[in-house]
């Protein structure tokens, strides 16, 4: 390989964490001008590689070549003065600063701070590649994706010439995907390099020149994307060939089971989460819910759960065997004792579904703990469950009474969905189901989605990938900031007309 | 009208106290770290620089306050950043937890100046009471002139020199928060050290400067007490609970030092404010002294009240960071 | 850039989380900081005084445990700080910092007094310690309880809400003290009841402090069934470890929170009725003496393990003790024991990183 070809090179590097190897002789190299895919499943150590060129992490063994020549990135600042910018999946910025003091933390330079000076620079690049963005105002005060505007301004700013970006389109929808490719392929022309971390085939397919797969920490291979196809890179991905067709049954017997009508929620600050939602959740179907982040799907799922303070509307239960139940204005405590079998999968598994330092058998105890007359709390019964439930669904844990938090992702889920279908519920909420599992964790998810639809279960799906969604739900509901802009058919539409509707602000309301 | 020029300037005298420790702990807790042993280093810095001052005096004959004075000053600001230095290599080194860590570093620094506040005279061969006369009259000195200048003089111009230090203090150290770009990063470590690191900021060296220098300026507040206050004595547990009022008072002041100005002078008021009322008796006078804590917790519930975001502690105040945390 | 003139900028030490530890090896890590601990103390002693340390380590044996009456004291003492620090484990469970420990400990025995100066002589001895042992426990139990309730409601900071409030409870203590105060003049309360001896804790079995050993012992069984085994005892771990989960499974957040606090502000109080009680038959600003502080340490060190506290708060009285008795023996101040206790109580504090996590030194890089 002739030198000075590429730009950035990764030889032999390792990292571990304690016991675990992240990294295993992984190499890599992109070249001047190009956009680089990184593939692979969560946890396959891709956004630790990359952490290791923004040094955030320092490798156990290996080289780093930028330019050809050797480099040590003992820290971020390393990382900058050699023309390296990461955009990071979880925004690195401080809530209560302006953009503008966020895109210069850190910086050399007077040591009086001149503002003016810095914003006037600041919009001289805005106006160069067509963002939109306030450089005074408050990241607080900032949407999800004018926040990733900062963090590539701040990149941009710094003069980087090799930009990483971790996973920068799962917070985006379509739209503002295209407007973000659009971006990088304009650095690209300009003769930045460019990493994208990414799990989205079709994305690597649409933007890079070449991709390298990872898989378990180890280099697979890099190849021409357009040598490449989504099943040939989902193969280097997994290791095997793999069915990428989720099944979909017909909905069996559906009758009404959770009707929702006029459902308005606000948050702490006073803020409208939800305005005037209306639908119907029937048995036997998989009701989908789409939208970008932070559009009420969160809300939506919890209020009915009996965790959000509701302002108006009301949420009607109707019980298989006959009757109804109101359950807003009922707390998640009135509900259970109402003896409502209704699960809820959260999105924050470690967070709110679970208790990550506690092992399964105190998790387990979460549901139900408190059946049962006397001060002491059973455990025998909750042991049980968990040990059935690493049977069942084949759990990789050294025991039941290992932390949960020590278990990797595709089990952590395994863990609470086993817990949460447990009681036979009637209806089952699950929000993000897959996301961060491996492929083969992912479908034996929706497998059991699709085996409590047979059992006559109404089941509420917040997703985000919307293939996904459109090849496993029956129909598809739509929201975009609280309101409800749609409810489709998921046999039937597209990705484009749910994608239109992402972003339509609810004008007009779709309901059948 | 006496009375009332007496009432602020003791009001004054007892507020700078706290005011050093108060500044102190906001930059310290501005890194994110919250400083529990701010009573402690109050008292090392204290009994410092009561005892370069006590055995400069005593190694020469003819003690020169300027001298005295300066040894004094060098000796309480790097004692209390000694105790910063404890704090910091248990905190952010061996990342053990900040609570604990400050109430043990308040035990040992109350105990440490009680214990050669009690002991120095007999260490040193027993000349008996500690006395710096020459370095304290020093620390008391006012301007000249200005003093004279009937109200104004007295209500703005009878104060030692430690005194006209701290608000400058507090506004050197507003105008570094707001207006510097090593403050700027300092309030980044703070609120976020994990966007700090990735920003470029060595997130370690910020906190253990910000928390040793933040333990020197508190430790001054030990020097005033025992230099401006007391006029060059110790006595055992003198200071009462003024460095708990000082981590009070940063509440108080929402983490602002221009707020903790005249918020210490209102803590001063508070503090005596028993002896100016008239026709109270002994134990109606014990009601009094409550306020400045009453009013402390007043702050506190009426701040949890406004959920106002800028109004907020550091939001990383109290958790300890380390990178290669998995 | 040169490879060899950024060799040096390399991480020195490798730091990474341990994934369990042999209960042995913790305790020898523990074992070790505390004989690091004791040899610094040593040198400072030396430094101080010049005496010879292996001396001054007997006297401080001596002065703990070297006759019947100072062992019991010893106990005695370590029984007291242990009671506090087991009446803030549960508040520590749930991540509740009750500083104020110090404030419960002063009401409970504020109250105490008050019933044995106004009844003490007016009702028969089992009745009296009945009544100051419930309005004891109801007085810690309020004083825990007033920060709890705006935690729970508006999220109010309770590490500072509760150190406020010792000094609240202290200028209740003064001012009570100015109607008690005997003789008149003296400021202080006196030894109460002295002669009669009404409200006093009496002996157990022939021991002076056989009850404070039953009770807290008591207390340091149920208080870890409790923690442990009980439902209650789970939802405190559960809102402790994440309150979001809390609400999520339907369990009363506020209510745990409340009742948490008023659980741990009783103890604290009940210790308060201890100090007065059985020990010091008195009632000062100085009455909890900053054992309220302390037991937060002790609470912490032992994990919210119950069992392991009494270990620890045996340790730091037992040194505390050692080292008033040299203070006096050779003429120093008593301040030096908290001097002591400082440096003791850093190594303990900086021991647990090496327990926590483990540390390798960097080797020299394989060249690829």
């Amino acid at each position: 390989m002739e030198q000075g070809n590429y730009a950035i090179e990764l030889k032999n590097i390792t990292k571990r964490f304690g016991k675990v190897v992240a990294n295993d002789k992984v190499c890599l190299a992109v070249k001047k001008g190009e956009i680089l895919s990184i593939l692979g499943e969560n946890g396959s150590g891709k956004t630790t590689l990359m952490n290791m060129l923004s040094g955030i992490y320092f490798p156990d063994e290996g080289q780093i070549l930028v330019d050809g020549n050797e480099v040590t990135i003992a820290s971020p600042k390393d990382s900058f003065e050699l023309g390296i910018g990461m955009i990071h999946q979880h925004f690195k910025l401080v809530d209560v600063l302006t953009a503008a003091e966020n895109i210069i933390l850190g910086l050399p330079g007077k040591e009086i701070l001149d503002m003016p000076a810095v914003t006037a620079k600041i919009r001289e690049l805005i106006d160069r590649y067509g963002f939109e963005l306030n450089p005074n105002q408050k990241i607080y005060e900032m949407s999800v994706s004018q926040k990733q505007t900062v963090e590539i301004v701040k990149v941009l700013y710094r003069g980087a010439s090799m930009l990483i970006l971790d996973e920068p389109t799962a917070v985006l929808t379509p739209q503002e995907t295209e407007k973000l490719f659009a971006i990088l392929r304009n650095m690209r022309a300009a003769g930045h390099s460019i990493i994208i971390i990414t799990h989205k085939l079709n994305e690597v397919l649409e933007l890079s020149d070449r991709v390298a797969v990872l898989r378990k920490g180890q280099y697979i291979g890099t190849v021409e994307t357009k040598d490449a196809t989504a099943e040939s890179l989902t193969e280097m991905m997994v290791g095997k060939k793999i069915s990428l067709d989720i099944h979909r049954p017909e909905p069996v017997k559906p009758e009404k089971r959770l009707e929702i009508s006029g459902l308005s929620c606000e948050n702490i600050e006073g803020i409208p989460t939800l305005k005037g939602v209306t639908f119907t959740a029937n048995s036997g179907e998989i009701l989908g819910i789409a939208g970008i982040a932070g559009s009420g799907q969160k809300e939506l799922l919890e209020a009915v759960a009996g965790l959000q303070i509701i302002t108006s509307g009301t949420i009607s239960y109707y019980p298989p065997e006959g009757g109804q139940e109101i359950l807003s204005e009922k707390t998640a405590a009135d509900i259970r004792s109402l003896g409502i079998r209704l699960s809820f999968v959260p999105e924050d598994r470690l967070g709110m579904g679970l208790v990550g330092s506690m092992d399964m058998v105190d998790n387990m105890m979460l549901r139900g703990y408190n059946e049962g007359k006397g001060f002491f709390a059973d455990r025998k019964t909750p042991r049980k469950l968990a040990e059935e439930i690493v049977e069942k669904l084949e759990v990789a844990t050294p025991d039941v009474s290992t932390p949960v938090r020590s278990l990797s992702g595709g089990n952590v889920q395994k863990v609470l969905v086993g817990r949460e279908i447990s009681s036979n519920p009637t209806v089952l909420m699950v929000a993000y189901p897959v996301r961060g599992l491996d492929i083969n964790s992912s479908y034996t998810i929706y497998e059991l989605l699709n085996e409590q639809k047979k059992k006559g279960v109404a089941v509420l799906c917040v997703g985000e990938d919307l293939d996904v969604l459109l090849e496993l739900c029956d129909k598809i509901l739509v929201l975009c900031g609280g309101a409800i802009t749609g409810i489709v058919d998921a046999r039937t539409t597209t990705k484009e007309e749910i994608g239109l509707l992402m972003t339509r602000n609810g004008k007009e309301q779709g309901n059948e | 009208m006496g009375v009332f020029v007496i009432f602020i300037q003791k009001a004054i005298g007892q507020g700078i106290g706290m005011l050093y420790g108060a500044l102190g702990e906001i930059v310290t807790e501005k890194s994110g770290n919250l400083n529990l042993g701010v009573p402690g280093i109050m008292y090392m810095g204290g009994i410092a620089g009561l005892m370069g001052a006590f055995l400069y005096e005593k190694s020469v004959a003819q003690p020169n306050g300027t001298v005295g004075l300066l040894i004094s000053f060098a000796c309480a600001f790097l004692c209390a950043m000694l105790g910063g230095l404890i704090y910091s290599v248990l905190t952010i080194t061996l990342r053990a937890n900040q609570n604990v860590t400050g109430l043990a570093l308040t035990t040992f620094g109350v105990g440490f100046g009680n214990f050669f506040g009690g002991s120095l005279s007999q260490l040193a061969g027993g000349v008996g009471q500690i006395s710096v006369a020459a370095t304290g009259a020093a620390y008391k000195k006012t301007i000249p002139g200005l003093s004279n200048l009937g109200v104004i003089g007295d209500i703005f111009f009878s104060y030692g020199f430690l005194t006209y230090l701290c608000i400058v203090i507090a506004l050197v150290l507003a105008f570094f928060l707001a207006k510097t770009r090593k403050g700027l990063n300092l309030r980044a470590v703070g609120e976020n050290p994990g966007t700090a690191d990735a920003a470029g900021i060595n997130v370690t060296r910020y906190k253990y400067l910000a928390t040793c220098i933040g333990s020197g300026i508190s430790g001054l507040g030990g020097l005033y007490f025992v230099m401006e206050y007391a006029g060059g004595t110790w006595t055992n547990n003198g200071f009462g609970d003024r460095g708990w009022l000082a981590i009070a008072l940063v509440i108080f002041a929402l983490w602002k030092p221009l707020n903790a100005i005249w918020g210490s002078i209102l803590f001063g008021g508070l503090y005596i404010l028993y002896l100016y009322i008239p026709g109270l008796n002994r134990s109606t006078q014990e009601i009094f002294k409550m306020l400045p804590y009453v009013v402390t917790i007043v702050v506190l519930v009426v701040t949890s009240f406004r959920k106002s975001r800028e109004n907020q502690p550091p939001d990383s105040l109290g958790l300890p960071y380390f990178r290669e945390d998995r | 850039m040169n490879k060899d003139a950024m060799k040096g900028r390399e991480p020195l030490a490798h730091i990474s989380k341990r994934d369990e530890i042999t209960i042995w090896k913790a305790w020898g890590i523990r074992l070790a900081a505390i004989l690091l601990s004791l040899v610094v103390c040593a040198g400072v002693i030396f430094a101080l005084t010049r005496l010879n340390p292996i001396e001054v380590y007997k006297a401080i044996f001596g002065g703990a445990v070297g006759t019947s009456r100072r062992a019991w004291v010893t106990i005695r003492d370590a029984l007291t700080l242990l009671c506090i620090a087991i009446g803030l484990a549960p508040a520590f469970r749930m991540r509740f910092w009750n500083t104020g420990a110090e404030g419960q400990v002063l009401v409970g025995g504020v109250v105490t007094a008050a019933v044995m100066i106004y009844f003490g002589d007016a009702l028969p001895t089992p009745v009296l310690l009945l009544i100051m042992l419930v309005v004891s426990i109801l007085a810690g139990m309020i004083w825990g309880l007033i920060p709890a309730v705006f935690k729970a409601y508006w999220n109010t900071n309770e590490t500072l809400f509760t150190l406020m409030l010792n000094y609240v409870a202290m200028q209740i203590v003064t001012f009570c003290i100015v109607f008690w105060e005997n003789p008149a003049g003296s400021n202080t309360v006196g030894v109460i009841n002295s002669a009669t001896k009404g409200g006093w804790m009496p002996a157990l079995g022939g021991l002076t402090y056989g009850w404070n050993l039953l009770i807290v012992l008591a207390l340091a069984y149920g208080v870890y069934v409790y923690l442990r085994l009980s439902k209650q005892g789970y939802e405190v771990a559960v809102v402790g470890e994440s309150e979001s989960t809390a609400k999520y499974v339907g369990i009363n957040v506020k209510k745990v929170i409340m009742r948490t606090m008023a659980i741990s502000g009783g103890i604290c109080g009940l210790a308060g009725f201890l100090i007065v009680s059985a020990c010091s038959h008195t009632i000062s600003t100085s009455t909890a003496g900053g054992r309220g502080f302390t037991a937060i340490i002790v609470a912490w060190l032992a994990k919210f393990n119950t069992f392991a506290m009494i270990l620890v708060s045996f340790f730091l009285v037992f040194m505390q003790k050692g080292a008033m008795q040299i203070a006096s023996q050779f003429n120093l101040n008593e301040n030096a024991s908290d001097v002591i206790t400082g440096i003791i109580l850093f190594f303990i504090l900086g021991s647990e990183f090496f327990i926590r996590y483990k540390v390798e030194l960097r080797g020299r890089r394989k060249e690829a």
